[in-house]
């Protein structure tokens, strides 16, 4: 493995690993203060008890987002360093807002997961939707900065180097919209789904816990919603990628000539070699009007850029066609969802839940939000390549002269797949497991066990 | 005043209060790992409740120090990563021991073995942690790191693994474990577990002496930049009679028992270190071959820089203040003024 392999292998293993705990950091709060909000008005016991299981998951998962989310500011840093100092004052902004944003989501976390005695039950479900709001303002920040590198504005290039710098026209970069508004979605409908599928397998094997029942709706009713409406975001994003970064959206598709009335693949093995992709279902016409929103709009192919410009084509593909099949799936589960619960709201709470097969399918459908952030990401990085800053910087000539660097790489990755394996133990001991006497916990007996 | 230097000094004051703060909760963990005795559990206990709320707040002054640093002054971030690769790669592996062992011994079984297991990853991880952040400042300081035309000379070795960054850094571990031990005599009620801590906090700050006077006795040679700083310069003796006056201040607070006021001298003991420290690297970023002004960012960043700094400052205090109101109420908010419990 040569140096920049291992450098890149290293960050997409970091930021692979850190946006899970990301996405569920800006989610899970949501989910909390949901039950809480339930708590403080319907008095049920069952509520309380769900809001103190989910904050004891979001502090687990907080404290390892926090640290591996620590560990990439300074990797950028540390794996790319002519990265940092060409593009720092530039896109330093949005990281500093991020800085103060996490701040704010450390301060009332700990406010909220140690406070359950010390503040209002108002002050304290208040503290909750600060860490709500913060947690979401911190990942809109980091994504912006990941859309400048992707749609790099606010400057002039003057002899390779960037000058009359301008950090708020690159902060309003054109993908910034669109990518924040996809990201923070996924993060919701990602850990929505995740959470409801844990429930739905503990209720399916016990089929009238109030607990599990309660879990399940909010979780669906956050991660449905976003999943009903990702895919609008993913439109817009589209369409911007087609803007922006046409090489990028060629690899998507594996579009390899320049065509008029492109056509959506799905399926398909891209050859770089012949410049073909085979075996794919052609749906006529529909890139040119997803991507320009006209049938007999020109989409350019990969065959129109340098060879030495491509990104490798089969990865970003195949990242782009499972994204997007997850992304269905979810959306459908969600319709599906929506549909159940209309129809049965007539015959009483919790009927919606009385069919196996929507459990069975929840079940299926819990990593399939995960599935599609990481393969999202994949398409977003690997399609950028070989462009660190699209256009201007490549990533061979932003990473560290550090030889080596398969050693950090193989000592973080073991570090990160342990870090799994233990927060996974955790959340299973700590959320899954059914509690067994949620009617009447007080709330005292609750925190002491907690210490 | 320049921008660079005023961005620069806000940089040094997140240096301090991740010092105080932030390294006071690494300082916990040092304790954690020598508690013994009959009272060890109570020790380990008290620790853990002083710093469960509040750590993960703290830690992220560190954050705050590095997006000043690569947003202000990007090529400083590039040198500094270049040269001192390896310790802060070390750095963040201790961070991540040091933060999740912590939450997943709250967390996890309350058994002995499985607790005694993540003390032990949470407390080595406490002390390796500060010794590489003070290597990394040590060797920033010593003019070890040479950059030219932007890259690094000086290899990825040289830098660090020398006697001073090492000094620095076993003297940055017992001021952490000395602020620690300080703050935690304040945490209990219990008059033994008081005592356990303040003789820890009087070995400690032994400690942080003797090291003070190591690291300024290896300056010489090894980084005379700082050591004619802090010897030879106009403030230089102001600011060792007071460094030494909150010294002395925290002994003999320390020694009759005001904790209170030993509480003060302390933090005021390391502010003052700190701010010695940056007074006499002044005005270079990496000494000799980078300074504030040659690795500022264009005007336009620093002026919006400060002005989210300002913004991000109206929100940040009044949420740390509150979130200390409700935790540190007993210990943070009582006046110096007030009796000092007697025994």
């Amino acid at each position: 493995m040569n140096d920049i392999l291992a450098a890149r292998s290293q960050m997409a293993m970091s930021l692979a690993f850190h946006i899970i705990f990301a996405a569920v950091g800006i989610a899970m709060p949501l989910l909390m203060i949901i039950a809480e909000w339930r708590w403080l008005k319907t008095k049920e016991e069952v509520y309380l008890t769900l809001a103190k299981r989910w904050a004891k998951g979001t502090a687990i998962l907080f404290a390892v987002g926090a640290v591996s989310g620590t560990v990439l500011s300074f990797e950028l840093g540390l794996l790319f360093p002519k990265f940092m100092g060409y593009a720092g004052a530039i896109i330093g902004m949005p990281f500093s807002l991020e800085g103060f944003a996490f701040f704010t989501e450390a301060i009332f976390l700990g406010i909220y997961l140690y406070g359950w005695e010390r503040i209002s039950p108002k002050a304290h479900i208040f503290a909750g939707a600060v860490v709500a709001a913060s947690g979401a303002a911190s990942g809109i920040f980091v994504v912006i900065a990941n859309a400048w590198m992707n749609a790099p504005t606010g400057f002039r290039l003057v002899d390779g180097k960037m000058v009359d710098i301008d950090p708020i026209a690159a902060m309003m970069n054109p993908a910034a919209f669109g990518q924040t508004l996809h990201m923070t979605l996924a993060a919701y409908a990602a850990t929505g789904f995740a959470v409801a599928g844990i429930h739905a397998f503990m209720l399916l094997r016990d089929r009238q816990n109030l607990f599990h029942r309660r879990a399940l709706a909010i979780a669906l009713a956050v991660g449905g919603a976003a999943a009903i409406l990702q895919p609008l975001s993913g439109d817009i994003l589209a369409k911007t990628v087609a803007v922006t970064q046409p090489a990028k959206l060629a690899a998507f598709e594996g579009q390899f000539e320049t065509e008029k009335g492109a056509p959506i693949r799905i399926g398909g093995i891209p050859d770089e070699e012949t410049g073909k992709t085979n075996y794919a279902i052609e749906i006529p016409y529909l890139l040119s009007i997803l991507a320009h929103g006209n049938p007999n709009a020109v989409v350019k192919g990969l065959n129109d850029f340098p060879k030495d410009e491509h990104p490798p084509v089969a990865i970003v593909h195949f990242a782009f066609q499972i994204m997007v099949a997850c992304g269905m799936l979810m959306m459908a589960i969600a319709v599906w969802g929506a549909w159940r619960w209309w129809r049965a709201r007539k015959k009483g709470a919790g009927k919606w839940l009385d069919e196996k097969w929507f459990l069975r399918a929840l079940i299926l459908a819990a990593p399939l939000g995960f599935v599609a952030i990481e393969t999202g990401w994949t398409v977003t990085e690997v399609g950028r390549q070989p462009w660190i800053i699209y256009g201007v910087m490549r990533t061979a000539d932003a990473v560290t002269p550090m030889p080596g660097l398969v050693v950090p790489f193989v000592t973080f990755t073991i570090l990160y797949i342990f870090l799994a394996i233990i927060t996974t133990w955790l959340l299973f001991r700590q959320v899954a497991s059914s509690p067994k006497d949620f009617e009447s916990k007080p709330i005292e007996r609750e925190v002491r066990d907690a210490a | 005043m320049p921008l660079e230097t005023i961005i620069a000094g806000i940089m040094v004051a997140s240096l301090v209060f991740y010092a105080l703060l932030g390294g006071a909760d690494y300082g916990g963990g040092v304790w954690d790992l020598f508690a013994f005795g009959s009272r060890a559990k109570q020790q380990r206990k008290l620790i853990s409740e002083a710093i469960g709320p509040v750590w993960e707040a703290n830690h992220v002054w560190l954050i705050l120090v590095i997006v000043i640093l690569f947003t202000a002054f990007p090529p400083a971030v590039a040198a500094i990563s270049t040269a001192l690769h390896i310790p802060l790669t070390l750095l963040l592996i201790g961070i991540i021991l040091r933060g999740t062992a912590f939450t997943f011994r709250t967390y996890d079984v309350q058994r002995d073995n499985v607790q005694r297991r993540w003390s032990r990853v949470f407390s080595i991880a406490s002390i390796f942690t500060p010794v590489l952040l003070g290597i990394t400042v040590g060797a920033i300081s010593s003019g070890a790191i040479r950059v030219r035309d932007g890259a690094v000379t000086t290899g990825f070795f040289a830098s660090w693994l020398a006697p001073f960054p090492f000094a620095v850094g076993f003297f940055a571990l017992a001021l952490f474990a000395f602020l620690a031990a300080v703050y935690l005599t304040l945490e209990t009620k219990e008059r033994e577990l008081q005592e356990d801590f303040r003789r820890r906090a009087l070995v400690s700050g032994a400690a942080v002496g003797l090291l003070a006077l190591i690291v300024f006795l290896l300056a010489e040679t090894n980084a005379p930049t700082i050591r004619a700083g802090i010897s030879n310069t106009s403030w230089a003796l102001a600011l060792h009679v007071s460094t030494a006056i909150a010294a002395i201040g925290a002994f003999y607070a320390l020694w009759t028992r005001k904790y209170k006021l030993a509480r003060i001298c302390a933090a005021a003991q390391a502010t003052l270190i700190l701010l010695g420290w940056a007074a006499a690297q002044f005005p270079y970023l990496i000494e000799p071959d980078i300074t504030i002004a040659s690795a500022a960012a264009p005007r336009i960043t620093l002026q919006l820089l400060l002005g989210a700094l300002a913004a991000g400052g109206i929100l940040l205090f009044p949420s740390y203040y509150y979130l200390f109101r409700i935790f540190k109420s007993e210990t943070a908010f009582t006046a110096l003024s007030e009796k000092e419990e007697k025994f």
